[in-house]
């Protein structure tokens, strides 16, 4: 199929995690909440004359996102009203952002090149909704706890081309939001939500193709790679047969792998937006994001590069001992724990990564961590002359691979310092055994 | 005299100088409701423990005095129904800041007075609980939207009424009632807890017997709350005591006695005549010429006002009663009455996009327009005076069939209400034959209630048209 | 500006996006009401509006945030919550089930 590309734009929602809900003073932990509706106020129920008041951390961890997705920060900003009616969303309207959006024009840079964000915005949650049945009726029920928690909507260009690439962008954009502190961002709780829109076009057409699908009801990052490897191959079929795939919504379907078509409107919506005149405009100071600019942390990509210099870790090794902020400074802290008496100088920052790497189900302080690596360290000193006699019980057994190895093959003493090793109960230095051993097959 | 016939500052000293008593100003109050209520459909509810209340509220600034509160101001011990069916009987869970604000300063809320349903309207007609009648004159509408609160003044069934405006619905009916009304700043007093009309200009506001009240009542309902963001922290003026100083070399301006709706008529003579008398008070008093488009030192003329006011406020009304469909609170939409299904569905198509232009930015653009040209007039002027509505009130059955009533009769108010400045009316003429009254319109710049105060103050006192005197 | 006429087509689509049932004889009169406005409205066209700027907010206020609080004397109880509600059931709102967002 490499006469079409997949075009991919992704729309995530976040639900930050401040105490309170954007525009009123009730509780914010809709998930957490063990009843419905015990979180609100007149405000986020939408009861007659309550007005919104902005919540000021919402909007300081919106631009912080914004920044660390490398964003430009919009100085002169607003919230503007978008209207609807759905028994969810409590006035009739969404208090959202239109035109002047906190953030825009940002980048996450993947390994099939760079995807673009076009804007970074600060709105309300509305309620959940459960269909059930009541005395044979049909109902839904309402819960409005959620109801004007804050959320953040992430819009990306459509520079998005396959399923693994959509998998890496919202991996790398997942964990730089979990650096930030700002969010659980977690898909299961729903404080993560995605939405990509894909369409197919020939490798050689330019511009965008003239539809496009959007899918909902994805819980995972898997489910986005499968919703659109199976959309990308319906729409191919679609085009080959000469047939437009129809602009609508559908819903991605877990068993199956599968996406099915809902039920959509023939025309764009009408949200009759205007600018929210129960809050005044936000007009911030180029100083105030510079002092938020500073607290940013250090980035993923560039922890990463720096623990590769500093720490002369594998590449595999840095991703992961950076994949959460509280692993790598629980390793950088060890680390220079290590580095501060002369009798555990020899746990080098390698050993120290592979050791976290490895047992990774268990509670362990630096302090800890180290003890247990020096009680290793220890064990493995064995006298040299214990080294040498199981060096000469391997070299007189194996005899084919003393003849491999002088033929050329270099595996062959790998495999000999394993079998040394496997003598030695797995004590002895690996590196000396194995000088050892091309002295004497010299 | 009966007591409920006092003023509210002359009622407050007599209370607490000992010389009257909250048992025989209720008992007053209470008669006075019995005989008038029910023929002029003022109270929609009434608390009947207010009385109590009172009596432990001697020593505060407000002295337990009797409210009469507009229907959509939110009253946690009385319903609030905005006079629609959609709400009726809805017992909110939660206090307006306004009613708070009373309460706080020893005020009582006596009962919630009838009004144009969602306040859509200048003559309490449109009240899906019946009109109000005009206590002057009952063949005639006391005027809207709070025209159940200016009838609780006229009658004597409370000592002072709170009302809202948008553009007229305080001062209007105060001037067809012949009382004080006034609509302070917007971002004055807040908006929480009062049912939304149009979030950009509503204005919640004392209707008062006499100046001197409503400078009272302002000064206890003002004030930054964090509960409305379009609050300001500014200081709020000394009213109460700066109100008699006079206004020796108070520059007036006067404003739209020349728009070919108004020349020669009763009203715009009476303003005329207010001229004459601010000059012998001291005062230096000049016509602002109309202009039709923006000209330095003339008045632009309200012509677009009604334009932009229609717009916006038809479309922030749709807005803010999409929260109404009966899930949380109150019945469903089929409920609303004909006026407000009308400014809903107008409203919704100003904003859609069934307009090439965008209609509602064009209004705000021109909104600008007012703004800017009252900000120049008002370097140049302390106060500009006009009349508060075309004529005297009208009768029974007026404002029916009549799509763009509301807008039209408010014409001269919505210049100043679109730009959020202050105003206040006045009586300025008596019709012995009909007993009804003209009002003159007073305002000031943006947080100079202290100036219009004033020369209300000295115009009442000069004056025979104020009934209570 | 357009002063055109409004039809009861257009009255019946508005009338669905502002979720307000009508009647066909309320349509004819609303068709009449939106025609008449239009008709006040269109004068806005003659004023000149060069070089002006929108009015969002007539009081100047900016910035006007609250801090990240939680606001205990404001929050409702799940039954103070419930306490207006027409159908309730085991502390939800309950309304007749709905498919799409419109």
């Amino acid at each position: 199929m490499n006469t079409y590309t997949t075009i991919v734009g992704m729309e995530i929602h976040v639900e930050l995690a401040t105490a309170s809900k954007m525009f009123c003073g009730c509780k914010n932990d809709p998930f957490g909440a063990t009843k419905p509706n015990i979180y609100t106020c007149p405000v986020c129920l939408g009861f007659p004359g309550a007005l919104p008041v902005p919540n000021k951390k919402a909007i300081e961890w919106t631009i912080t996102l914004g920044l660390a997705l490398g964003c430009e920060i919009q100085l002169y900003s607003k919230f503007d009203r978008k209207h609807y009616f759905y028994p969810d969303l409590a006035k009739g309207y969404q208090i959202s952002q239109l035109d002047l959006p906190f953030c825009k024009n940002g980048v996450i840079i993947t390994t099939d090149g760079p995807v673009r964000i076009n804007r970074v915005h600060l709105e309300e949650d509305t309620g959940k909704l459960q269909h059930t049945e009541i005395n044979g009726n049909k109902v839904t029920l309402v819960d409005y706890n959620r109801s004007g928690v804050p959320l953040v909507e992430i819009v990306t260009e459509p520079d998005i081309h396959s399923g693994d690439q959509a998998k890496e962008f919202l991996k790398k954009l997942h964990q730089i939001i979990r650096y930030l502190g700002i969010s659980s961002a977690d898909m299961e709780k729903g404080s993560m939500r995605l939405e990509p829109n894909i369409s197919v076009r020939k490798v050689e057409e330019k511009g965008l193709p003239n539809y496009k699908v959007e899918v909902k009801n994805i819980n995972s990052f898997n489910f986005v790679k499968r919703a659109i490897d199976f959309e990308t191959k319906r729409h191919i079929e679609l085009l080959e047969r000469g047939e437009t795939p129809k602009q609508e919504t559908r819903g991605y379907v877990e068993s199956s792998s599968s996406t099915v078509s809902q039920r959509s409107k023939e025309e764009a919506a009408d949200y009759r937006y205007f600018p929210d005149p129960d809050i005044p405009p936000l007009r911030l100071q180029s100083s105030y994001v510079e002092s938020i600019k500073k607290t940013l942390p250090e980035l993923p990509d560039v922890k990463v590069v720096r623990f590769i210099k500093e720490y002369a870790l594998s590449r595999e090794e840095a991703l992961h001992i950076t994949e959460e902020k509280t692993i790598a400074s629980y390793f950088e802290g060890c680390v220079s724990l290590a580095q501060s008496a002369k009798d555990t100088q020899m746990l080098t920052p390698q050993k120290i990564a592979r050791s976290i790497i490895n047992i990774h189900d268990e509670e362990r302080s630096p302090k800890q961590l180290l003890e247990t690596l020096m009680k290793k360290e220890n064990e493995k000193q064995v006298d040299m002359s214990v080294i040498v006699s199981a060096l000469d019980a391997v070299l007189d057994q194996q005899t084919k691979a003393i003849d491999d190895y002088k033929h050329g093959k270099t595996s062959a003493l790998m495999f000999l310092v394993g079998m040394v090793k496997k003598e030695l109960q797995g004590k002895g230095d690996a590196s000396v055994i194995e000088t050892e051993l091309k002295k004497r097959l010299a | 005299m009966k007591a409920n016939e006092l003023t509210l500052t002359n009622a407050i000293k007599k209370l607490q100088s000992k010389k009257l008593s909250h048992k025989e100003l209720y008992e007053d109050i209470e008669e006075a409701v019995k005989r008038k209520n029910t023929q002029l459909n003022i109270y929609l509810s009434v608390d009947k423990q207010a009385q109590q209340k009172a009596e432990k509220l001697q020593q505060s600034v407000l002295a337990g005095m009797p409210f009469a509160v507009k229907d959509n101001f939110l009253t946690v011990e009385l319903p609030t129904t905005a006079s629609s069916k959609v709400l009726e009987g809805f017992m909110p869970p939660y206090e307006s800041t306004v009613t708070k604000n009373l309460m706080k300063n020893g005020g009582v809320v006596f009962g919630k007075t009838n009004l144009d349903a969602w306040a859509h309207g200048s003559s309490t007609e449109t009240s899906d609980f019946g009109p109000t009648k005009n206590p002057r004159n009952p063949e005639y509408l006391p005027g809207g939207s709070s025209g159940g609160s200016a009838a609780a003044v006229a009658a004597d069934v409370c000592l002072a009424a709170i009302g809202s405006e948008t553009a007229g619905s305080i001062r209007q009916p105060s001037s067809w009632c012949g009382c004080v009304g006034l609509k302070p700043t917007y971002g004055r007093v807040s908006r929480a807890g009062v049912v939304a009309m149009a979030s950009s200009m509503d204005s919640p506001g004392p209707i008062t017997k006499c100046v001197e009240d409503a400078a009272l009542v302002f000064s206890c309902i003002a004030g930054k709350d964090r509960y409305d963001a379009t609050t300001v922290d500014a200081p709020i003026p000394d009213v109460v005591h700066t109100l008699k100083d006079g206004i020796k070399g108070y520059r007036v301006g006067i404003c739209y006695v020349d728009h070919e709706k108004l020349k020669g008529t009763p009203a715009a003579n009476a303003v005329i005549e207010a001229g004459k008398l601010f000059e012998s008070l001291g005062a230096i008093v000049s016509y602002i010429p109309l202009s039709q488009q923006l000209e330095k030192n003339k008045i632009l003329t309200p012509d677009y006002a009604i334009g932009i006011y229609t717009v916006v406020q038809r479309g922030e009304v749709s807005s803010n009663l999409a929260r109404y469909d009966g899930i949380r609170y109150g019945a469903d939409r089929s409920k609303f009455g004909a006026e407000a299904k009308r400014r809903i569905m107008l409203g919704t198509f100003a904003l859609s996009k069934y307009f090439d232009e965008n209609i509602y930015e064009k209004a705000q653009l021109t909104r600008s327009l007012y703004i800017k040209n009252f900000e120049q007039l008002l370097t140049q002027y302390d106060v500009l005076v006009s009349p508060s509505s075309p004529g005297f009130a009208q009768k029974l059955g007026a404002s029916k069939n009549s799509p763009m009533f509301g807008e039209l009769e408010d014409m001269l108010m919505e210049p100043t209400s679109i730009s959020g400045l202050p105003g206040i009316n006045v009586p300025s003429y008596h019709d012995e034959t009909t007993n009804l009254y003209l009002g003159m319109n007073i305002v000031s710049g943006q947080w100079q209630e202290e100036k219009l105060l004033r020369a209300a103050y000295s115009f009442e006192q000069a004056t025979k048209w104020n009934s209570w005197k | 500006m357009q002063s055109k006429k409004v039809s009861t087509h257009d009255v019946a689509h508005i009338a669905d996006l502002a979720h307000i049932p009508v009647t066909e004889e309320e349509k004819e009169n609303l068709a009449e009401a939106f025609t008449t406005t239009y008709g006040v409205v269109d004068i806005l066209s003659k004023a000149n509006t060069k070089g002006m700027t929108q009015t969002q907010q007539v009081t100047g206020l900016e910035n006007v945030t609250r801090d990240d609080v939680i606001d205990e004397t404001r929050m409702f109880s799940q039954e103070e919550a419930l306490r207006n509600a027409t159908t309730i059931h085991n502390g939800y709102f309950v309304v007749e089930q709905v498919l799409d967002k419109s």
